[in-house]
């Protein structure tokens, strides 16, 4: 297999960069190389806008000296520039200080197994199919509503790509990936006001894809459902984040028990370990070696294995998200955390999504956010929203304009429900979450 | 142009790679050759470097090459592109025969563009990565690094960053020379947490320009970003909960004309305007501000992180007025939607690197002052919300909604400041929410050069400006309701 030569020939690339780094003065070093192609095409109002072929590669390189550390990058893989690529490294790590915390891993940590997690399916569609396929999305789209009165296009990637990663303690490993999607955004307009959505679907196997047909359909029925949308009046009231942007909140979680976060004392969720951070029907899992995952892997950013870990049990904090460095900061172990997580489930309930809404009655559904607003030292939460107001359990009317706002803390400790409506489109999987009272400002 | 820019980018990107210009004319040449209207090539060679200081040492820095090519085959409203790392001719042909694909069957309507003659360089074509020694740049964060914890006790962590980048660009077009340019970036970050009673805040002040690290030595720019960190901070170590609704909110100067890029700016693109898909859509002539604003997007500021010399399809920036006395005047093109409008290309085709297509983008997008003194601003509201400060902002172009996030508020009661509130994001409606400015300073501020752009996932510098504002309602999103 092709695929199969790439990979040993550039295991072999990394193999002789991390002996130029030793040769170069360097006590310890680490490296990755990737080489991504991939096509997108683009069809608006049914014929093809863009189409882009990408090519593209890259190294990086970390080096020791002792405790200082030294990194560089570059996209030329030529061995001229692999090699000047390592002097720089080198060069910055003369400068850096002494940090009694800084290196590689702890030896065994790092992974030794690795399981083909069934990430490669390489999908081959040619620039000509996928416009095809880009405009039945977008017809399908346009045909759903006569409000349907515009359209920024519907877009099909492919995307292949190969990962090495080695260091001097003996680790060197390749594997290959893919990742494809369709996706779609319209207009709508009534009554000299437009609103626009989109839809997408995304996964490692093209098999897995939602149909064009159904891309279209989503993403035109949700800007359907947004027309003639109004701000409320300024109130407190129940909050339900459909499952889309539930993960978000899973996520400022999430950052706030990352390691980097903890050390530099920015999180809110200081000496949270062992505490109650959720109540006491909430399990956070993560499931590394979900075969086919979009978060699927044998091993972290610095070679660490990957584990099934509770992270949340009944509310409970069980672990912190680390890195080796972070560890070293907090006096702890690598979790299998240097770059964030893989698949992290939350326990659904029992409750679909209109089930929620009947248990919220009344209150907001909150379908878009915009803007950062959230402090990560403190928790403070504000953010923009639109989504659906609800009174007995039925959507009314949409709504747009208006923020909420509340601390991040408290709104973790009052979720009343999460649902069984996992958006399996990302790293985080989520249900949605109805959360108690939240202050909502609007007109 | 200058000449020896020119030279110095040809010299930069040509000379490693053993690239000829007769090369290149052979590729414009067969790129063209096939039924597109018109093409470009985008050269790029970049050099980036970082050194970040954290609990007191220097941790860690990186030095970063980026380089490559970008081809462009443009057919009416099609667009064509592929790129490589690798800067030779075989590849290039290859990008040639994939973006080639668009070209439309028949016909062929080769377009002449104008040729530019010549335009003012607006930043030195310096290396900023070499204007200070490694042992330099790292003696100078420990020395913000120990000038900022004797701001205060409660400083409990201090974070600082230095980044420089040297850009050399070749851009082909048709019927053109090669354009070139050269272009240095640096910015300096410093970050403060302070802790006081238990009670942990965060303050963050950076600045840049296009210049070298000399600029943060002058007029003692490092130290003031790290005395407005830890003010900022502590500051906010005092806040009360945000009020929540609708309320007059005075903007403060400088930075917070992040209002403008986010309420007007990106609805007023070219791109966006051409498909019909923005609020501000054929909205040419019609009011959509009070007769106090009037907004440009400015890419000649000298030495401005927003600024350009040449955009990056070659064109010369220059200062474009999106709104005169509150009315709607023009919007940002690059030379697809300029072409596809029927107007003329305003400079602003940029693109994150030779990876990415160009589209229409701001530069440095800010508010022409006006008569009143700030303090007089301030002391017409009754009651409302002072925002002097700002984190990021986000707009729905097609709905026109935007928000924006206060990272330092006040209060104001009677006229005058009373007491800090936490942050809290502002949201708005772009089209009019420029109407209810009742009130615009007398104290135009530039940013200090901090801003990057974000659009369809590629990221640009920018710059905004504003003089203080009022804003007669607008939603504040607090707690306190």
């Amino acid at each position: 297999m092709q695929t199969q030569e790439e990979i040993s020939r550039l295991e072999t690339s990394i193999h002789d960069l991390l002996l130029e780094a030793k040769k170069q003065g360097a006590t310890a070093a680490d490296a990755g190389l990737s080489v991504d192609t991939g096509l997108s095409v683009n069809a608006r109002l049914g014929d093809v806008e863009t189409i882009e072929h990408h090519c593209s590669q890259g190294l990086g390189v970390t080096v020791y000296f002792g405790q200082k550390k030294g990194s560089a990058s570059s996209t030329d893989l030529s061995p001229q520039s692999i090699k000047e690529t390592i002097t720089a490294a080198c060069s910055i790590a003369r400068y850096a200080s002494d940090d009694p915390h800084a290196g590689l891993p702890d030896p065994d940590r790092l992974a030794t197994e690795f399981k083909d997690l069934g990430l490669y399916h390489p999908w081959g569609i040619n620039a000509k199919d996928a416009i095809e396929l880009a405009i039945s999305c977008e017809d399908s789209a346009r045909q759903y509503h006569p409000d349907i009165s515009n359209s920024e296009g519907a877009s099909v990637d492919s995307y292949q790509g190969i990962r090495i990663f080695g260091n001097s303690l003996g680790f060197l490993h390749g594997y290959a990936s893919t990742r494809h999607s369709i996706s779609c955004s319209v207009l709508g307009e009534r009554d000299g006001n437009m609103e626009r959505d989109y839809w997408y679907s995304v996964a490692r196997n093209h098999n897995k894809l939602e149909s064009a047909e159904l891309v279209g359909k989503k993403a035109a029925e949700r800007t359907i459902m947004r027309l003639g949308a109004r701000s409320l009046s300024t109130r407190k009231s129940p909050v339900l984040y459909s499952a889309e942007v539930a993960s978000g909140l899973i996520g400022s979680f999430l950052g706030a028990i990352s390691g980097g976060s903890l050390y530099r004392k920015s999180s809110f969720l200081l000496d949270s370990l062992g505490t109650q951070v959720f109540p006491d029907f909430i399990q956070l899992h993560e499931q590394p070696h979900l075969l086919g995952a979009l978060g699927s892997a044998c091993y972290d950013s610095e070679g660490v294995t990957t584990k099934a870990n509770h992270i949340v049990t009944d509310g409970i904090l069980n672990s912190y998200l680390l890195g080796s460095y972070s560890a070293r900061k907090l006096g702890m172990q690598s979790t299998g955390h240097a770059g964030g997580v893989h698949n992290l489930c939350i326990n659904a309930g029992d409750k679909d999504f209109q089930q929620l809404l009947q248990e919220m009655d009344t209150g907001l559904v909150v379908t878009e956010l915009m803007g950062q607003g959230v402090n990560p030292v403190t928790g403070d939460y504000s953010r923009g929203a639109s989504g659906f107001w609800v009174e007995h359990g039925e959507i009314q009317y949409p709504v747009q304009e208006i923020t909420i706002a509340g601390n991040l803390k408290d709104m973790f400790q009052h979720i009343l429900a999460v649902g069984n409506d996992i958006d399996y489109r990302g790293n985080i999987r989520t249900g949605s979450i109805l959360i108690e009272e939240m202050a909502i400002a609007g007109e | 142009m200058d000449n020896s820019v020119l030279q110095l980018a040809k010299q930069a990107i040509l000379v490693p790679t053993g690239l000829q210009e007769s090369n290149i004319h052979r590729v414009m040449d067969q790129l063209l050759n096939g039924s597109v209207d018109n093409g470009d090539i985008y050269f790029q060679s970049s050099h980036y470097e970082s050194w970040v200081l954290e609990d007191g040492i220097i941790k860690e820095g990186s030095h970063n090459i980026e380089q490559g090519a970008g081809v462009r085959a443009l057919s009416g409203e099609k667009t064509g592109f592929a790129y490589s790392d690798k800067i030779d001719l075989t590849e290039l042909l290859s990008a040639v025969s994939n973006v080639q694909a668009i070209a439309r069957q028949g016909q062929a309507a080769t377009i002449a563009l104008p040729s530019h003659g010549t335009y003012p360089q607006l930043y030195a074509p310096i290396n900023p990565l070499n204007s200070l020694s490694d042992q330099e740049k790292v003696d100078f964060l420990r020395k913000i690094d120990a000038e900022t914890r004797k701001l205060d006790p409660r400083i409990e962590q201090v974070i600082i960053s230095l980044v420089g980048v040297q850009d050399h660009i070749l851009i082909a077009n048709q019927g053109d020379s090669l354009v070139g340019d050269v272009r240095p970036l640096v910015r300096l970050n410093v970050s403060v947490i302070v802790e006081d009673k238990g009670h942990r805040e965060q303050g963050s002040m950076g600045g840049g320009a296009r210049a070298d690290y000399h600029y943060f030595l002058q007029q003692d720019r490092a130290l003031g970003f790290a005395q407005e960190a830890v003010r900022q901070a502590l500051v906010n170590l005092e806040a009360v909960p945000a009020p929540a609704g609708s309320m007059p909110v005075v903007l403060g100067s400088g930075w917070p004309g992040i209002l403008l890029h986010e309420a007007i700016g990106h609805g007023l693109e070219g791109d966006f305007n051409r498909k019909g898909t923005s609020a501000f859509s054929g909205r040419i002539g019609e009011r959509v501000a009070s007769p106090l604003c009037t907004v440009v997007d400015d890419g000649t500021l000298p030495d401005r992180r927003g600024s350009l010399s040449i955009d990056d399809e070659g064109t010369p920036t220059q200062c474009t007025t999106l709104i005169e006395n509150g009315i709607l005047k023009g919007y940002m093109q690059d030379k697809l939607n300029a072409r596809l409008m029927g107007v003329e290309p305003t400079g602003n085709g940029r693109r994150e690197s030779y990876a990415h297509i160009p589209m229409p983008r701001m530069t440095n997008t800010y508010m022409l002052p006006g008569e009143s003194d700030p303090e007089e601003i301030l002391r017409s509201v009754k009651k409302g919300l002072y925002a002097k400060n700002f984190g990021g902002g986000q707009v729905d172009i097609t709905s026109g909604k935007f928000v924006f996030s206060a990272s330092e508020a006040y209060l104001i009661e009677n006229g005058k400041i009373t007491q800090p509130v936490k942050g809290a994001t502002l949201i708005g409606n772009g089209p009019d929410v420029l109407t209810r400015v009742s009130m615009v300073g007398n104290d135009l501020a530039l940013d200090s050069g901090v801003g990057t752009c974000g659009k369809e996932g590629q990221s640009v510098p920018v710059g905004v400006g504003q003089p203080t504002l009022k804003i007669d309602s607008l939603t504040v999103g607090g707690t306190n309701i």
